[in-house]
């Protein structure tokens, strides 16, 4: 058990947990994003509750980050020593005659998502934390929605939402199958779970950018 | 048909090799591969110049000797076959056709498209077998029961010939789905169970050490396989792997 971690199934198997966690998260930070085009109140509370409920902020919220930060450094490191599996590369490789181009890019489509974390964790999450804890101010519990319809003003931050979350598509298209393949989840019974990975991978990109699209325009 | 013909040429181990262009004419569409790098050959040998070291065996699929990477692709264009069972008729006339050895850390170029894949030796000597007593109370095989799902897919795994197309044709020169292969048929079968625990835990240490990559599951080593062996035996691998870690 010790060696888990230093074999090559175990760090797949890592990095699967890692990718099936962040996908669970991704839909929870939809289910509430999407409250926003039905219902201002709505999308406030459950806000809300998610900023000041102490397991939220003290548990789960320091587990996500260390999650993010975990799939992101375990990707580079895989990824270099992936290259130095094979020193000479071939003078002709037709890649796409075996595999997606997602499948072959997961590093760069990651390391665009990656960069807009670090903006979109700047913008909003940065920005949270300091008022709450670390500058404390009285805060308004109604604020969530008029921040959200302020964000999505800026056709900047509209358009690098939209690169995003396309290449996020891009990442799932590939990582949603790829992680069940990895915790060995992979045999005759498992087959519906392709159908689930297309509707989770295309359906939940474009509803993130929906709700980005609908406040620019609607506002 | 009349071909170009660009081919990784390298004199030894230690040499850096380079892409040499050949031109051959009168290649009958009808001929495999191996017979066009045959006749190549002997004009080569004829003009005095060095043939083109390539391994081969059967030349009827089946030993896993051949290899090469042809025009991008493990074993060339064709699917479900080897480089020996791939014909000239796959090409068309006037085409340049890249050939190159297998590129692998772990499966370093002895001469030319020779490589050497002892790895994949090595691997099986870590635990790619069951210990049978043959001191004469040997049990027939067909005389323990075997669900037929079970034997079907056993026997489709054991089908690998282990020329290392996977490991070619990954991006990560991952030995995975050879492994899995080698795993998978024994952890279906009765027979193999007593050995399961060290098996997986001793036959993955060994690829680990011998430099291979790691799988990300781009499925290229499925479609380029020779074989058809299934991606489902390297989740089988995984499953086997992880239930062997916490028992070890």
């Amino acid at each position: 058990m010790s060696g888990i971690l230093n074999s090559s199934i175990g760090r797949k198997f890592a990095m699967a947990l890692s990718a099936l966690f962040l996908m669970f998260f991704l839909l929870q930070h939809f289910a509430i994003n999407i409250l926003s085009v039905f219902s201002p109140t709505a999308f406030n509370e459950a806000s809300h509750f998610m900023g000041t409920f102490w397991a939220v902020q003290f548990i789960l919220q320091p587990i996500l980050i260390i999650g993010i930060v975990f799939h992101f450094t375990m990707g580079i490191i895989l990824e270099l020593k992936n290259r130095k599996a094979r020193k000479v590369s071939y003078a002709k490789n037709n890649g796409a005659a075996n595999s997606t181009w997602m499948s072959r890019n997961m590093i760069w489509s990651g390391l665009i998502i990656e960069a807009f974390l670090v903006v979109h964790m700047f913008n909003l999450w940065w920005h949270e934390m300091m008022v709450k804890y670390i500058d404390p101010q009285v805060l308004d519990p109604n604020r969530y929605y008029h921040e959200l319809v302020e964000h999505f003003q800026s056709p900047v931050i509209v358009a690098i939402y939209v690169v995003a979350f396309v290449f996020l598509a891009l990442h799932l298209l590939h990582g949603f199958n790829s992680a069940f393949q990895s915790i060995g989840a992979n045999n005759k019974y498992t087959k519906a779970l392709k159908g689930v990975s297309k509707v989770y991978s295309i359906g939940l990109p474009v509803g993130f950018i929906f709700i980005a699209l609908f406040h620019h325009f609607a506002h | 048909m009349n071909l170009t013909l660009k081919i990784w040429r390298q004199k030894g181990a230690n040499d850096k090799g380079k892409m040499v262009d050949y031109k051959i004419s009168d290649v009958s569409p009808d001929m495999s591969f191996l017979e066009m790098l045959d006749v190549l050959n002997s004009e080569l040998i004829t003009k005095g110049d060095e043939p083109v070291a390539f391994d081969h065996d059967c030349r009827e699929g089946i030993c896993g000797m051949c290899s090469l990477y042809i025009n991008g692709e493990a074993h060339g264009p064709d699917r479900l076959v080897t480089t020996c069972q791939l014909h000239m008729r796959k090409f068309k006339d006037g085409e340049t056709i890249y050939i190159e050895p297998w590129r692998a850390k772990a499966f370093p170029v002895i001469k030319d498209l020779v490589v050497d894949r002892s790895a994949f030796d090595r691997i099986q000597h870590a635990g790619g077998f069951v210990s049978v007593n043959t001191s004469g109370n040997t049990i027939d095989a067909n005389a323990i029961p075997i669900n037929k799902h079970d034997a079907d897919t056993a026997f489709d795994a054991a089908t690998c010939i282990g020329c290392g197309a996977c490991v070619a044709s990954c991006k990560n020169s991952s030995a995975m789905l050879f492994v899995s292969a080698k795993v998978s048929q024994f952890a279906l079968l009765p027979q193999g169970q007593v050995e399961a625990t060290d098996r997986v835990l001793n036959m993955v240490k060994q690829m680990d050490e011998e430099g291979f990559g790691n799988c990300t599951n781009t499925g290229a080593c499925e479609v380029e396989c020779p074989k058809g062996i299934s991606l489902e035996n390297i989740a089988r691998m995984n499953r086997e792997y992880l239930a062997a870690s916490l028992k070890g």
